[in-house]
């Protein structure tokens, strides 16, 4: 028997210690039909100390985000056994759990605590997953996201996203000109807690990009002289790096290669715009693209072989392939009005994209997200916006992070699930826009 | 040097009688004073340097002045008009910017000033793809004042794209003011 489910979790704005702060409230707005009902009981306690947050309800949050969980209220449950052995596994199945985690937190000393937790099948009465995580007071929340990545990847046999980060961009209008903004680059991690900020401007920043070994976060700025500049920024030490190419012109749009050791990018001079790629250890540059069209938004195959564009040389902007050395082009898109800002998946079979769709009634262009398999030339769109934009795929290759604006007006971001079924809202206080899901390894 | 000549002798006379007494005449009156000093110390090299002094501060005087007269120009007709308009995803500058360009032109080749030309689009399409296309439509505006007498080395180029929209608006109305270029002085 399947049934709808909409899972509504806010994660309110915290007043107090800034490290519970949490800017970003997500909201899931569809959730896939056959959730799976789990049961994650609130973690015993052991030792002197109080543990610094709630492991259960991190983990129990992180499941529903996917929106392919739902996790059981804790107020519902009549038993909260914190060892297998106090398990009875027929009242769990009398509640129709079909999984159920367990687990403890002990304090050891100092700030150190062992979070241990088992996984089990309710209806087979087996246990699935058996842990001891190490947290620490001002990482706990990572230890218990760690504990959601080990449940999501035995639920489902695919790696769990839950202990990597995001950066996105806001827009602050000042109240006096409205036509002011002040510009933020945010670093945050996916759930929205811990946000930092990792540069503040006057000037616009845009196209941030992580770097592979999740380090070093790429973007536009318009630094002195005030022309766009690429700028590469270590998110840890706040190092940053303007890039200088030996072109004239200005630069925008980086992207990194997998290997980490070339950055393409576009340069624009002469009201004309060509791809790039720079050699980082070398800074010597190789020219890609040659057209009088415009050729930007690069992206590179997870192989390092091909390097996808966007370029109206055709008309209307539209994707378009190469290889990492140029030379002869190819075309990949031919439906909907445009399409350009291609986003590679992690397996690389698939693309998103933004795609533009003239709306038959209204007659006006709208913008949606859309996936394309490459093998097969199939496109799907996922949303419904009408100004989606700046697709970003999670290292898992699950879901899609993007910006959209909604129907006020308002800049935010917003997810789904590559194949539709799931929809996440993400809003921020100001005009949000420009997100970015990091690698895994990004600490 | 090319002046437009009758706008400039109006403005001369209005910054003369804003000042209130005529500055050719404050200098006059310097010289005067000054030669009357240089006597009075009674050597050549003195009475020369003083000279030169007045001199220096005539020329100072009037390069004050000139930047002063630029200024006003600035406020005035055509070239107070600093914004080219384009329809959706073109970098065409219509006919009927063409006065206005040809006036920033006139005025930028004579006096060698430096310029800022921006480009910038509305919020439809992709973001890099705007930041290249308000490129385009800056390099049109460009090649304008570099066809109509203005020096390469006087113009410099951004590209705002959609980041810095006139008006905030999501309808036509906004976007019309913000697929635009920029002329900044």
């Amino acid at each position: 028997m399947s049934r709808k489910q909409f899972i509504t979790i806010l994660v309110c704005l915290l007043l107090g210690t800034l490290a519970q702060a949490a800017p970003l409230t997500i909201e899931i707005t569809q959730g896939v039909e056959t959730a799976l009902p789990v049961a994650i009981v609130p973690f015993g306690i052991e030792g002197e100390r109080k543990p610094p947050d709630d492991v259960a309800k991190i983990v129990a949050m992180d499941l529903a985000r996917t929106g392919r969980f739902e996790p059981m209220d804790e107020k519902d449950m009549l038993a909260k056994p914190s060892q297998p052995e106090n398990i009875k596994f027929q009242n769990w199945r009398l509640m129709q759990q079909e999984a159920l985690v367990v687990g403890k937190v002990k304090h050891e000393e100092g700030d150190r605590y062992t979070l241990s937790f088992w996984l089990f099948d309710v209806y087979k009465e087996t246990q699935l997953a058996a842990f001891n995580v190490t947290g620490t007071e001002p990482n706990f929340r990572a230890a218990a996201h760690k504990i959601s990545d080990i449940i999501y990847e035995k639920l489902t046999g695919e790696p769990g996203a839950f202990s990597t980060r995001i950066v996105y961009i806001t827009a602050h209008q000042d109240k006096k000109d409205t036509l002011l903004k002040e510009y933020s680059l945010w670093m945050a991690d996916a759930d929205g807690f811990n946000p930092q900020v990792l540069l503040k401007s006057k000037e616009p920043i845009y196209s941030p990009v992580w770097s592979p070994d999740g380090q070093k976060i790429a973007y536009v700025s318009h630094e002195s002289g005030k022309q766009q500049r690429i700028v590469v920024q270590e998110w840890s030490s706040g190092a940053r790096n303007v890039l200088t190419v030996p072109l004239s012109g200005r630069q925008s749009a980086p992207a990194w290669s997998p290997d980490g050791k070339k950055l393409a990018f576009t340069n624009h001079k002469d009201g004309n715009a060509e791809i790039y790629v720079l050699d980082l250890a070398s800074k010597k540059v190789q020219q890609i693209t040659s057209h009088w069209a415009i050729e930007t938004e690069p992206v590179w195959t997870p192989d390092g072989k091909s390097i996808i564009f966007t370029s109206d040389r055709g008309g209307r902007p539209q994707l378009y392939k190469t290889s990492a050395n140029g030379g002869a082009v190819t075309r990949l898109t031919f439906e909907g009005v445009d399409n350009a800002r291609a986003a590679v998946s992690p397996d690389g079979k698939t693309i998103a994209m933004v795609t533009g769709i003239r709306n038959d009634s209204t007659s006006r262009l709208e913008y949606k997200i859309g996936v394309m398999e490459l093998a097969t030339g199939f496109l799907k769109i996922l949303t419904d916006g009408m100004l989606d934009e700046s697709p970003s795929f999670a290292p898992n290759g699950s879901m899609i992070i993007y910006a959209t604006t909604t129907r006020r007006g308002r800049g935010e971001l917003a997810a789904v699930s590559v194949d539709g079924s799931v929809k996440q809202s993400l809003a921020y206080e100001d005009e949000v826009r420009e997100p970015a899901w990091s690698p895994f390894n990004n600490k | 040097m090319r002046i437009l000549p009758k706008l400039s002798v109006a403005l001369v006379f209005a910054v003369l009688l804003l000042n209130g007494c005529g500055t050719t005449g404050e200098a006059e009156q310097e010289q005067g004073a000054v030669a009357g000093g240089g006597a009075a110390a009674g050597s050549a090299e003195d009475a020369a340097a003083a000279a030169a002094a007045a001199k220096a501060a005539e020329e100072a005087k009037a390069r004050e002045l000139a930047k002063e007269q630029e200024k006003q120009a600035l406020e005035t007709g055509l070239l107070a008009q600093r914004v080219v308009y384009f329809d959706f995803d073109s970098s065409v500058v219509h006919d009927e910017s063409m006065p206005m360009l040809k006036a920033h032109s006139e005025y930028l080749a004579s006096n060698g000033n430096k310029i800022t030309v921006e480009g910038h689009c509305d919020e439809r399409g992709t973001r890099e793809y705007n930041i290249a296309l308000g490129e385009r439509r800056a390099d049109a505006v460009r090649r304008i004042l570099l066809a109509n007498g203005v020096s390469a080395s006087q113009i410099k180029v951004v590209s705002y794209g959609e980041e810095r929209p006139a008006a905030l608006g999501h309808d036509e109305k906004a976007w019309a003011l913000n697929r635009r270029g920029e002329l900044m002085y």
